[in-house]
Formats: structure tokens, sequence, C-alpha cells
């Protein structure tokens, strides 16, 4: 699936995440947390299990993580996405 | 059987995550009033992640739905139901079939799920004058039905009423309630006391529906729920009383006696059941959910 319009889900509030999705030629993660040090590969990676999961192909996924836990920044992303849409 | 039941805004992950730290034999995650429209979809994929990955030891997972006249409470089942959790609340229940209607849709999704039937129960709240006239038909509706529960708030509005801290203007939902979920055989539950920082007023206003029959309270603020939870406990010398009850009648039982006494006191039926109930109720605290592990 291609993400062919921008969607935002999530909050900047503490133990949320901002994650906003947006068309691009190829698939690109971009993230920024206040545990960036310690967790970013950890974030990448729940990121990139929901992006499989939704079959999603091309697209930017920006994340702003103010300290969520794993199944938030989960649900955040999959509510962007879905929100988003796209072309299968 | 429970004795405080907190609200928690399905769309805020800080309450989320903390739920059962809070106190409170229930926590309701709420996808109703506490989620704006342009949030359901948001709220509904959070609380079904959290249900997957947080434990809540110890705590009863209640689930308020969207009401059965929007787009989303079939949704909401859809993602919550596979989750398993305790209890669904459907918020503005009116009239027996809005229970039939949400126990049905449940039913198909439990089968899906390879789910017994009847494994996830209801606690239909009422909260509109035909839902308070309706009480009796809605607690004997279906037998999903484990308890109801009263919402003030809304009740007022439909009622053209302004809503007290007395609750005059509410008494007779109360007592309505109760005596429809009694006649049932179902636990019910007051409305929240709305003044987070009363807590004077939490304990009266918790005492004075204890008094009407009511099984428990829920709350809006995790400051309420030690004051429900202390104010819904029996206290010491109730278990006390009610184990002596228990043993001396099975002692008289071993004596083939008919009628027996304690403290000069005879001990027929009523005072049995009552003993029975504050065992059960003692066994209950802390939700009565059994823990996994």
């Amino acid at each position: 699936m291609n993400i062919k319009t921008s969607a935002v889900a999530g909050t900047l509030e503490s133990s949320d995440v901002y994650v906003k999705v947006e068309p691009c030629d190829q698939l690109e993660i971009e993230i920024e947390s206040v545990v960036y040090n310690q967790f970013a590969e950890q974030i990448k990676k729940s990121v990139m299990e929901v992006v499989e999961e939704q079959g999603v192909t091309t697209g930017k996924i920006s994340v702003n993580d103010k300290g969520a836990i794993d199944c938030v920044i989960k649900a955040r992303v999959e509510t962007a996405i879905k929100r988003a849409g796209g072309d299968k | 059987m429970r004795r405080s039941m907190l609200f928690i805004p399905g769309n805020t992950p800080n309450l989320l995550m903390n739920g059962d730290v809070l106190g409170a034999d229930s926590i309701i995650l709420d996808l109703e009033d506490a989620v704006s429209p342009a949030e359901k979809d948001s709220a509904r994929i959070l609380v079904r992640n959290a249900l997957k990955s947080l434990h809540y030891k110890g705590c009863e997972i209640i689930i308020r739905i969207n009401p059965v006249d929007t787009e989303y409470w079939m949704h909401d089942l859809d993602e919550i139901i596979p989750l398993k959790p305790n209890m669904i609340m459907p918020p503005k229940v009116s009239c027996a079939q809005d229970v039939k209607t949400v126990s049905d849709y449940i039913a198909k999704l439990e089968e899906k799920c390879g789910f017994e039937k009847n494994t996830v129960k209801l606690i239909p709240l009422i909260e509109t004058a035909m839902g308070i006239e309706n009480a009796f038909q809605i607690a004997g509706a279906d037998e999903r039905v484990a308890a109801m529960f009263l919402g003030g708030e809304d009740l007022t509005a439909d009622l053209r009423c302004k809503r007290t801290k007395e609750g005059t203007e509410i008494f007779y939902a109360r007592t309505r309630m109760v005596c429809a979920a009694r006649a049932c055989g179902v636990d019910v539950y007051d409305t929240p006391f709305t003044d987070v920082d009363d807590i004077e007023g939490l304990y009266k206003d918790a005492a004075f529906a204890k008094g009407l029959g009511f099984s428990g309270k829920a709350s809006i603020s995790p400051r309420h729920v030690e004051g429900i939870n202390e104010v819904f406990s029996p206290t010491q010398a109730e278990i006390d009383y009610a184990h002596e009850v228990m043993e001396t009648i099975r002692i008289a039982k071993e004596q083939g006696k008919g009628v027996v006494s304690l403290r000069g006191k005879m001990i027929d039926a009523p005072i049995v059941a009552r003993a029975q109930q504050v065992i059960e109720m003692e066994r209950a605290m802390f939700g009565g959910v059994e823990d996994d592990e």
C-alpha cells in the first residue's frame, strides 16, 4: 500500500506519541524521542511492525515520542496509517 | 461484585497505563463521553492495544462503548470483544431491546472468537427517564446482564432539572434502579459524585447510596476511590459477625437443631442471607478478579 494522503494521530502529551504519515516515493521513518538514546531502535522496530502489518510500502512516517510505551506507539501509528488510507 | 468503578478516558495513555494502581475494584475504559467524535477511531485502537499488552492486575475491566444509536458501537465491539473484557457498558440504555441488540452482536463475536457463550457480561448504563421507567425490563432482558449503573448527569438533563449535591432530583431513580436490579438478582451501581475536591460530600453521598441498597459507586476521579471502597466495604465487626453466624448455623446443622440463636437473637433466613453477602463481599474485595498468575 502506498500512502497517498497525509494524516496524524496522537498528541504531544507525556506518555503519548505524535505520529504523522505523508506520501513519499519510498518508505521513510523519522524518529524523535525524549528517550532517543535508549529507545530509538525499539521505537523503530515497533513502527516497522505496524507498517508491515498494514502492508505499507511507501510513505514517510514521522514519530515524535514523549515517552510512550510500545502498545501506545503501535496504536498511534496504526491510527495514522488507517486515517491516511492509501492505494493497494 | 465490586465496590468502586473508576472511569478512565480511552484516549489518554498516561491514565490507561496506570489504571490498575489507582485502587479501584473495576476500571471503566471509556470510549464514549470522554472521547471526541474525531478521536473515536484512535481511542478504540489504543484501548484494544492496552488490553492486549497491559495486565491490569487484580482489576476488573469494563469498556464503555458508544450508544446503539451511533455509528461507533459495533466498531467498538469488533475491536474489544476479542480481548475478552470482563464487561461491556452500553450507555443510554432505554429499553430491553437496547440490551438485546448489544448482546446479540456480542454473541456473534464470541462465537467467531471461539469463546463460551455469555463470557462477556453487560452492565447497562441507565441515564434517561425512559431507561429508569424500564429498569426492571432492562435488568431482566438478557442473561448477560450482571449489573446496572445509574448515570445521574445525563438523567437530570433528560428530566430537565438541576443536578445537586443532595441528589433529591435522582432519589426516585436511585430507589427504582435498586429495586429493579435486586428483583432480577443483579448488582447495581450509583452515579459518580462529580465534585472532585469535596471528599466529605463524597463520603456522605456514598453512604447514602449504600443505605439505599447500591452495591457500589462509580467515580470520575482517582481521589474518590479510597472513600468509595471504605464506605462499601463491610466493617471488621460485620465480617466477624457474619462468620460467627455461618459457624453457628454449621454447628446447629450438625447437631440437628432446627432453630438457633446467637447473642440472644434468633438466626433466621434474612440474617443468614446477609451474613453470606458480607462474606461474599469480603472475598470479592479488589474486584474479585482472579489473577492468572
